[in-house]
């Protein structure tokens, strides 16, 4: 079932939790809903659910619209971030709930609810009362009830948020499959990138009850469309530097930017990714110009910190008070065997520039 | 206007009052034998962090629970044995002849009769009433919630006074009420409504705290899944607060059965009729019969344990099954 949000508006009081978001969701895609606290990711997940009515917009499913639909009959299955578990219930009545409510004869009730715990690997835990499983098989149940009642969509709300971090990638690694299988239209809420770029196969970047950007993981990381997801993203080194004739400059160091030709210089922001920056030592290659102008950068080292499979090196420039942030891979890293104090040359792969309010200068 | 509120904060005095009330029968001291079950205290070392763990709490157990025994003892067991023992004074046949006599057995009806039905009107109207101020917001929520204590402040005398003036032949409510034969004053209806009055509180502040910590999230769960607001409220909201909701009838029948001022006034005190116990006791007393006065004390005082002990177990039970 496909979903076609149009012009949706949500205010709380004085906050405006959404603002005219429109939003298609494809039959069978898994959705990812990105962004901060506060940014309207819940609240337009929790319009679709039908548990909240926005304040003016339209929602369709497969061309209904379903805007004014209770959210007893919109037939869409939701995960809680806390699970929402009946503790006075067992794992089995939880999963019975919505047939239960449903008059559903007691066989056909057995029968569903013990595919579903097989479903979610809890066979035999069905006499068990929630408070007696583990994070990870709560969210398990949370997930077989939703699907109890065969719902045409599966919306998620942070669902791995309560969890530790081992326990989140394999059930995210696991729903994932779950969903290839089932292939039910799915949107989940999050806030970790790294859950939305390893589940979903696209993600929507939101801020400010806005969307920011739509589009695969590969998209949206390697073409952010705005500052705001660039930043969001994660890790990135921003400066302010300046704009003239197609060329912004950080450090003294042009970056082409051919959508700015005009001669009047005009204030914009720099974003370099921690590893598309190049880091040698200083004495290895003559920092400064070689021909065409400045390349690269001089910088002192302050502190390395391990960070996963790379060594993240913070560096001092010498002419700016702001950190610059290098990622390098680990073993290059030793090659390098780098002490903070010592001097480096750093030499950007890539970088963004981002003028803001281009529209108002042309 | 009614608009739903998220969360609700209860001055901390109040909670520390219901805190208290929410479990009548559970003493501090049992609760401390349950926590450590080590009374070493001074003389041995504990471990460090069982140690710590006390230190955090309590000014170390020993000292706690010899200031609770003290406590129990100067205020409740001392008092009641000597009633028990003055009550004794009368041998088995005496005991029996004072407090089983046909007028005494009326009052105990009466009295059991009347608590137990206003406490069951105070739980339904006090879950109506938690469920409003825990849940809605609207103009005068905070005026209504401090009205709720009220009837604890005023002198209950007041209030059966008021109560009888109200439902009187010639009063504001009676002129209407008693030409449809609905006797409010001088009646068992009379008292049932003074009790319902006096209980009317703890059937509030014992339920408003449990719905507040309600995880609201259950609800819209089951809204999801597809259950109308009556099954959601009987399979999803009733079964966590009804403990609450027990305890609350607990303290309500407790409250009412040892009503006396409030009832004197509005019952008209007539034997076999709408006599209660205490007021039995208090005309056994008036003609200085206080061996009498006290053994039917002690029917009531046994009846009331008797009562509290099985709600108490079902109250349990029922918490239990709730986690």
């Amino acid at each position: 079932m496909n979903i076609h949000i149009r012009n949706i508006s949500k205010s709380f009081g004085a906050f405006k939790a959404l603002d005219r978001v429109s939003l298609d969701v494809p039959a069978g895609g898994l959705l990812a809903l990105l962004g901060p606290s506060g940014s309207g990711k819940t609240t337009l997940l929790r319009i679709i659910a039908g548990l909240e009515s926005p304040d003016e917009g339209v929602i369709e499913e497969d061309g209904q619209d379903v805007t004014e639909r209770h959210a007893r009959q919109r037939e869409v299955g939701f995960v809680f971030q806390h699970y929402a578990l009946f503790r006075h219930m067992s794992v089995f009545e939880n999963i019975a709930f919505g047939l239960r409510v449903r008059k559903v004869a007691n066989a056909v009730i057995h029968e569903k609810v013990n595919e579903l715990l097989h479903l979610v690997r809890l066979d035999g835990l069905g006499q068990r009362k929630p408070s007696q499983l583990s994070g990870g098989q709560r969210q398990r149940v949370a997930l077989a009830r939703a699907l109890a009642i065969r719902p045409k969509i599966l919306l998620l709300d942070e669902p791995f948020g309560a969890l530790d971090a081992k326990v989140r990638v394999e059930l995210r690694q696991w729903l994932r499959r779950l969903h290839d299988e089932i292939g039910m239209t799915s949107v989940f809420v999050t806030h970790d990138q790294e859950e939305a770029f390893e589940l979903a196969d696209e993600v929507v970047v939101m801020n400010h009850g806005k969307i920011e950007q739509r589009g695969t993981p590969d998209d949206v990381f390697d073409h952010p469309a705005t500052p705001f997801v660039m930043d969001f993203l994660g890790n990135v080194n921003v400066f302010h530097g300046r704009v003239e004739n197609g060329r912004a400059f950080w450090h003294g160091i042009p970056i082409d930017y051919p959508d700015y030709p005009h001669a009047q210089a005009r204030e914009a922001c720099v974003y370099l990714r921690p590893h598309e920056l190049d880091l040698v030592r200083a004495n290895d290659r003559a920092a400064g110009t070689n021909g065409s102008g400045q390349r690269s950068l001089l910088a002192n080292v302050v502190r390395l910190t391990r960070n996963g499979a790379v060594i993240r090196v913070a560096c001092q420039p010498h002419n700016s008070i702001g950190e610059l942030h290098v990622d390098i891979p680990a073993d290059a890293a030793r090659d390098l065997s780098l002490n903070p104090g010592e001097q480096v040359s750093i030499t950007p792969r890539k970088a963004r520039v981002f003028v803001p309010d281009l529209e108002y200068v042309i | 206007m009614l608009t739903e509120m998220p969360t609700k904060t209860v001055p901390d005095s109040k909670r520390a009052m219901i805190a208290l009330a929410t479990n009548p029968l559970q003493s501090g001291f049992r609760q401390a034998t349950d926590r450590g079950g080590d009374s070493g205290g001074h003389g041995r070392v504990p471990s460090p962090s069982r140690r710590r763990r006390f230190a955090a709490v309590l000014p170390g157990f020993g000292t706690s629970a010899a200031i609770t025994s003290l406590v129990m003892v100067a205020l409740v067991v001392f008092p009641l044995s000597v009633l028990v023992l003055r009550a004794a004074t009368l041998g088995p046949a005496g005991f029996v002849a004072a407090a089983w006599t046909p007028r005494a057995r009326a009052a105990y009806a009466v009295s059991l009769g009347a608590s137990a039905l206003a406490a069951v009107i105070s739980s339904a109207l006090g879950l109506v009433v938690a469920w409003v101020l825990a849940r809605i917001d609207f103009a005068g929520r905070r005026l209504l919630d401090a009205l709720v204590d009220v009837p604890l402040a005023l002198p209950t005398a007041v209030a059966g006074l008021v109560y009888s003036a109200l439902y009187v032949k010639q009063g504001w409510l009676g002129q209407f009420l008693v030409p449809l034969g609905i006797q409010g004053a001088y009646s068992f209806l009379g008292i049932v409504l003074v009790l319902v009055f006096v209980s009317l509180p703890f059937a509030v502040r014992v339920v408003q705290p449990v719905i507040e910590s309600l995880d609201r999230d259950t609800e819209e769960a089951a809204r999801m899944l597809g259950a109308s607001r009556a099954q959601t409220f009987m399979h999803v909201v009733l079964p966590a607060i009804l403990p609450a909701v027990v305890t609350g009838f607990a303290l309500s029948l407790a409250r009412a059965l040892g009503e006396y001022g409030s009832v004197v006034f509005i019952s008209g005190n007539m034997p076999f009729k709408t006599e209660i116990a205490p007021v039995l006791i208090v005309a056994r007393l008036e003609e200085f019969a206080y061996a009498e006065a006290t053994a039917i004390a002690v029917v009531l005082l046994a009846m009331s344990i008797a009562l509290l002990v099985v709600i108490n177990a079902l109250q349990q039970r029922l918490a239990r099954n709730a986690q």
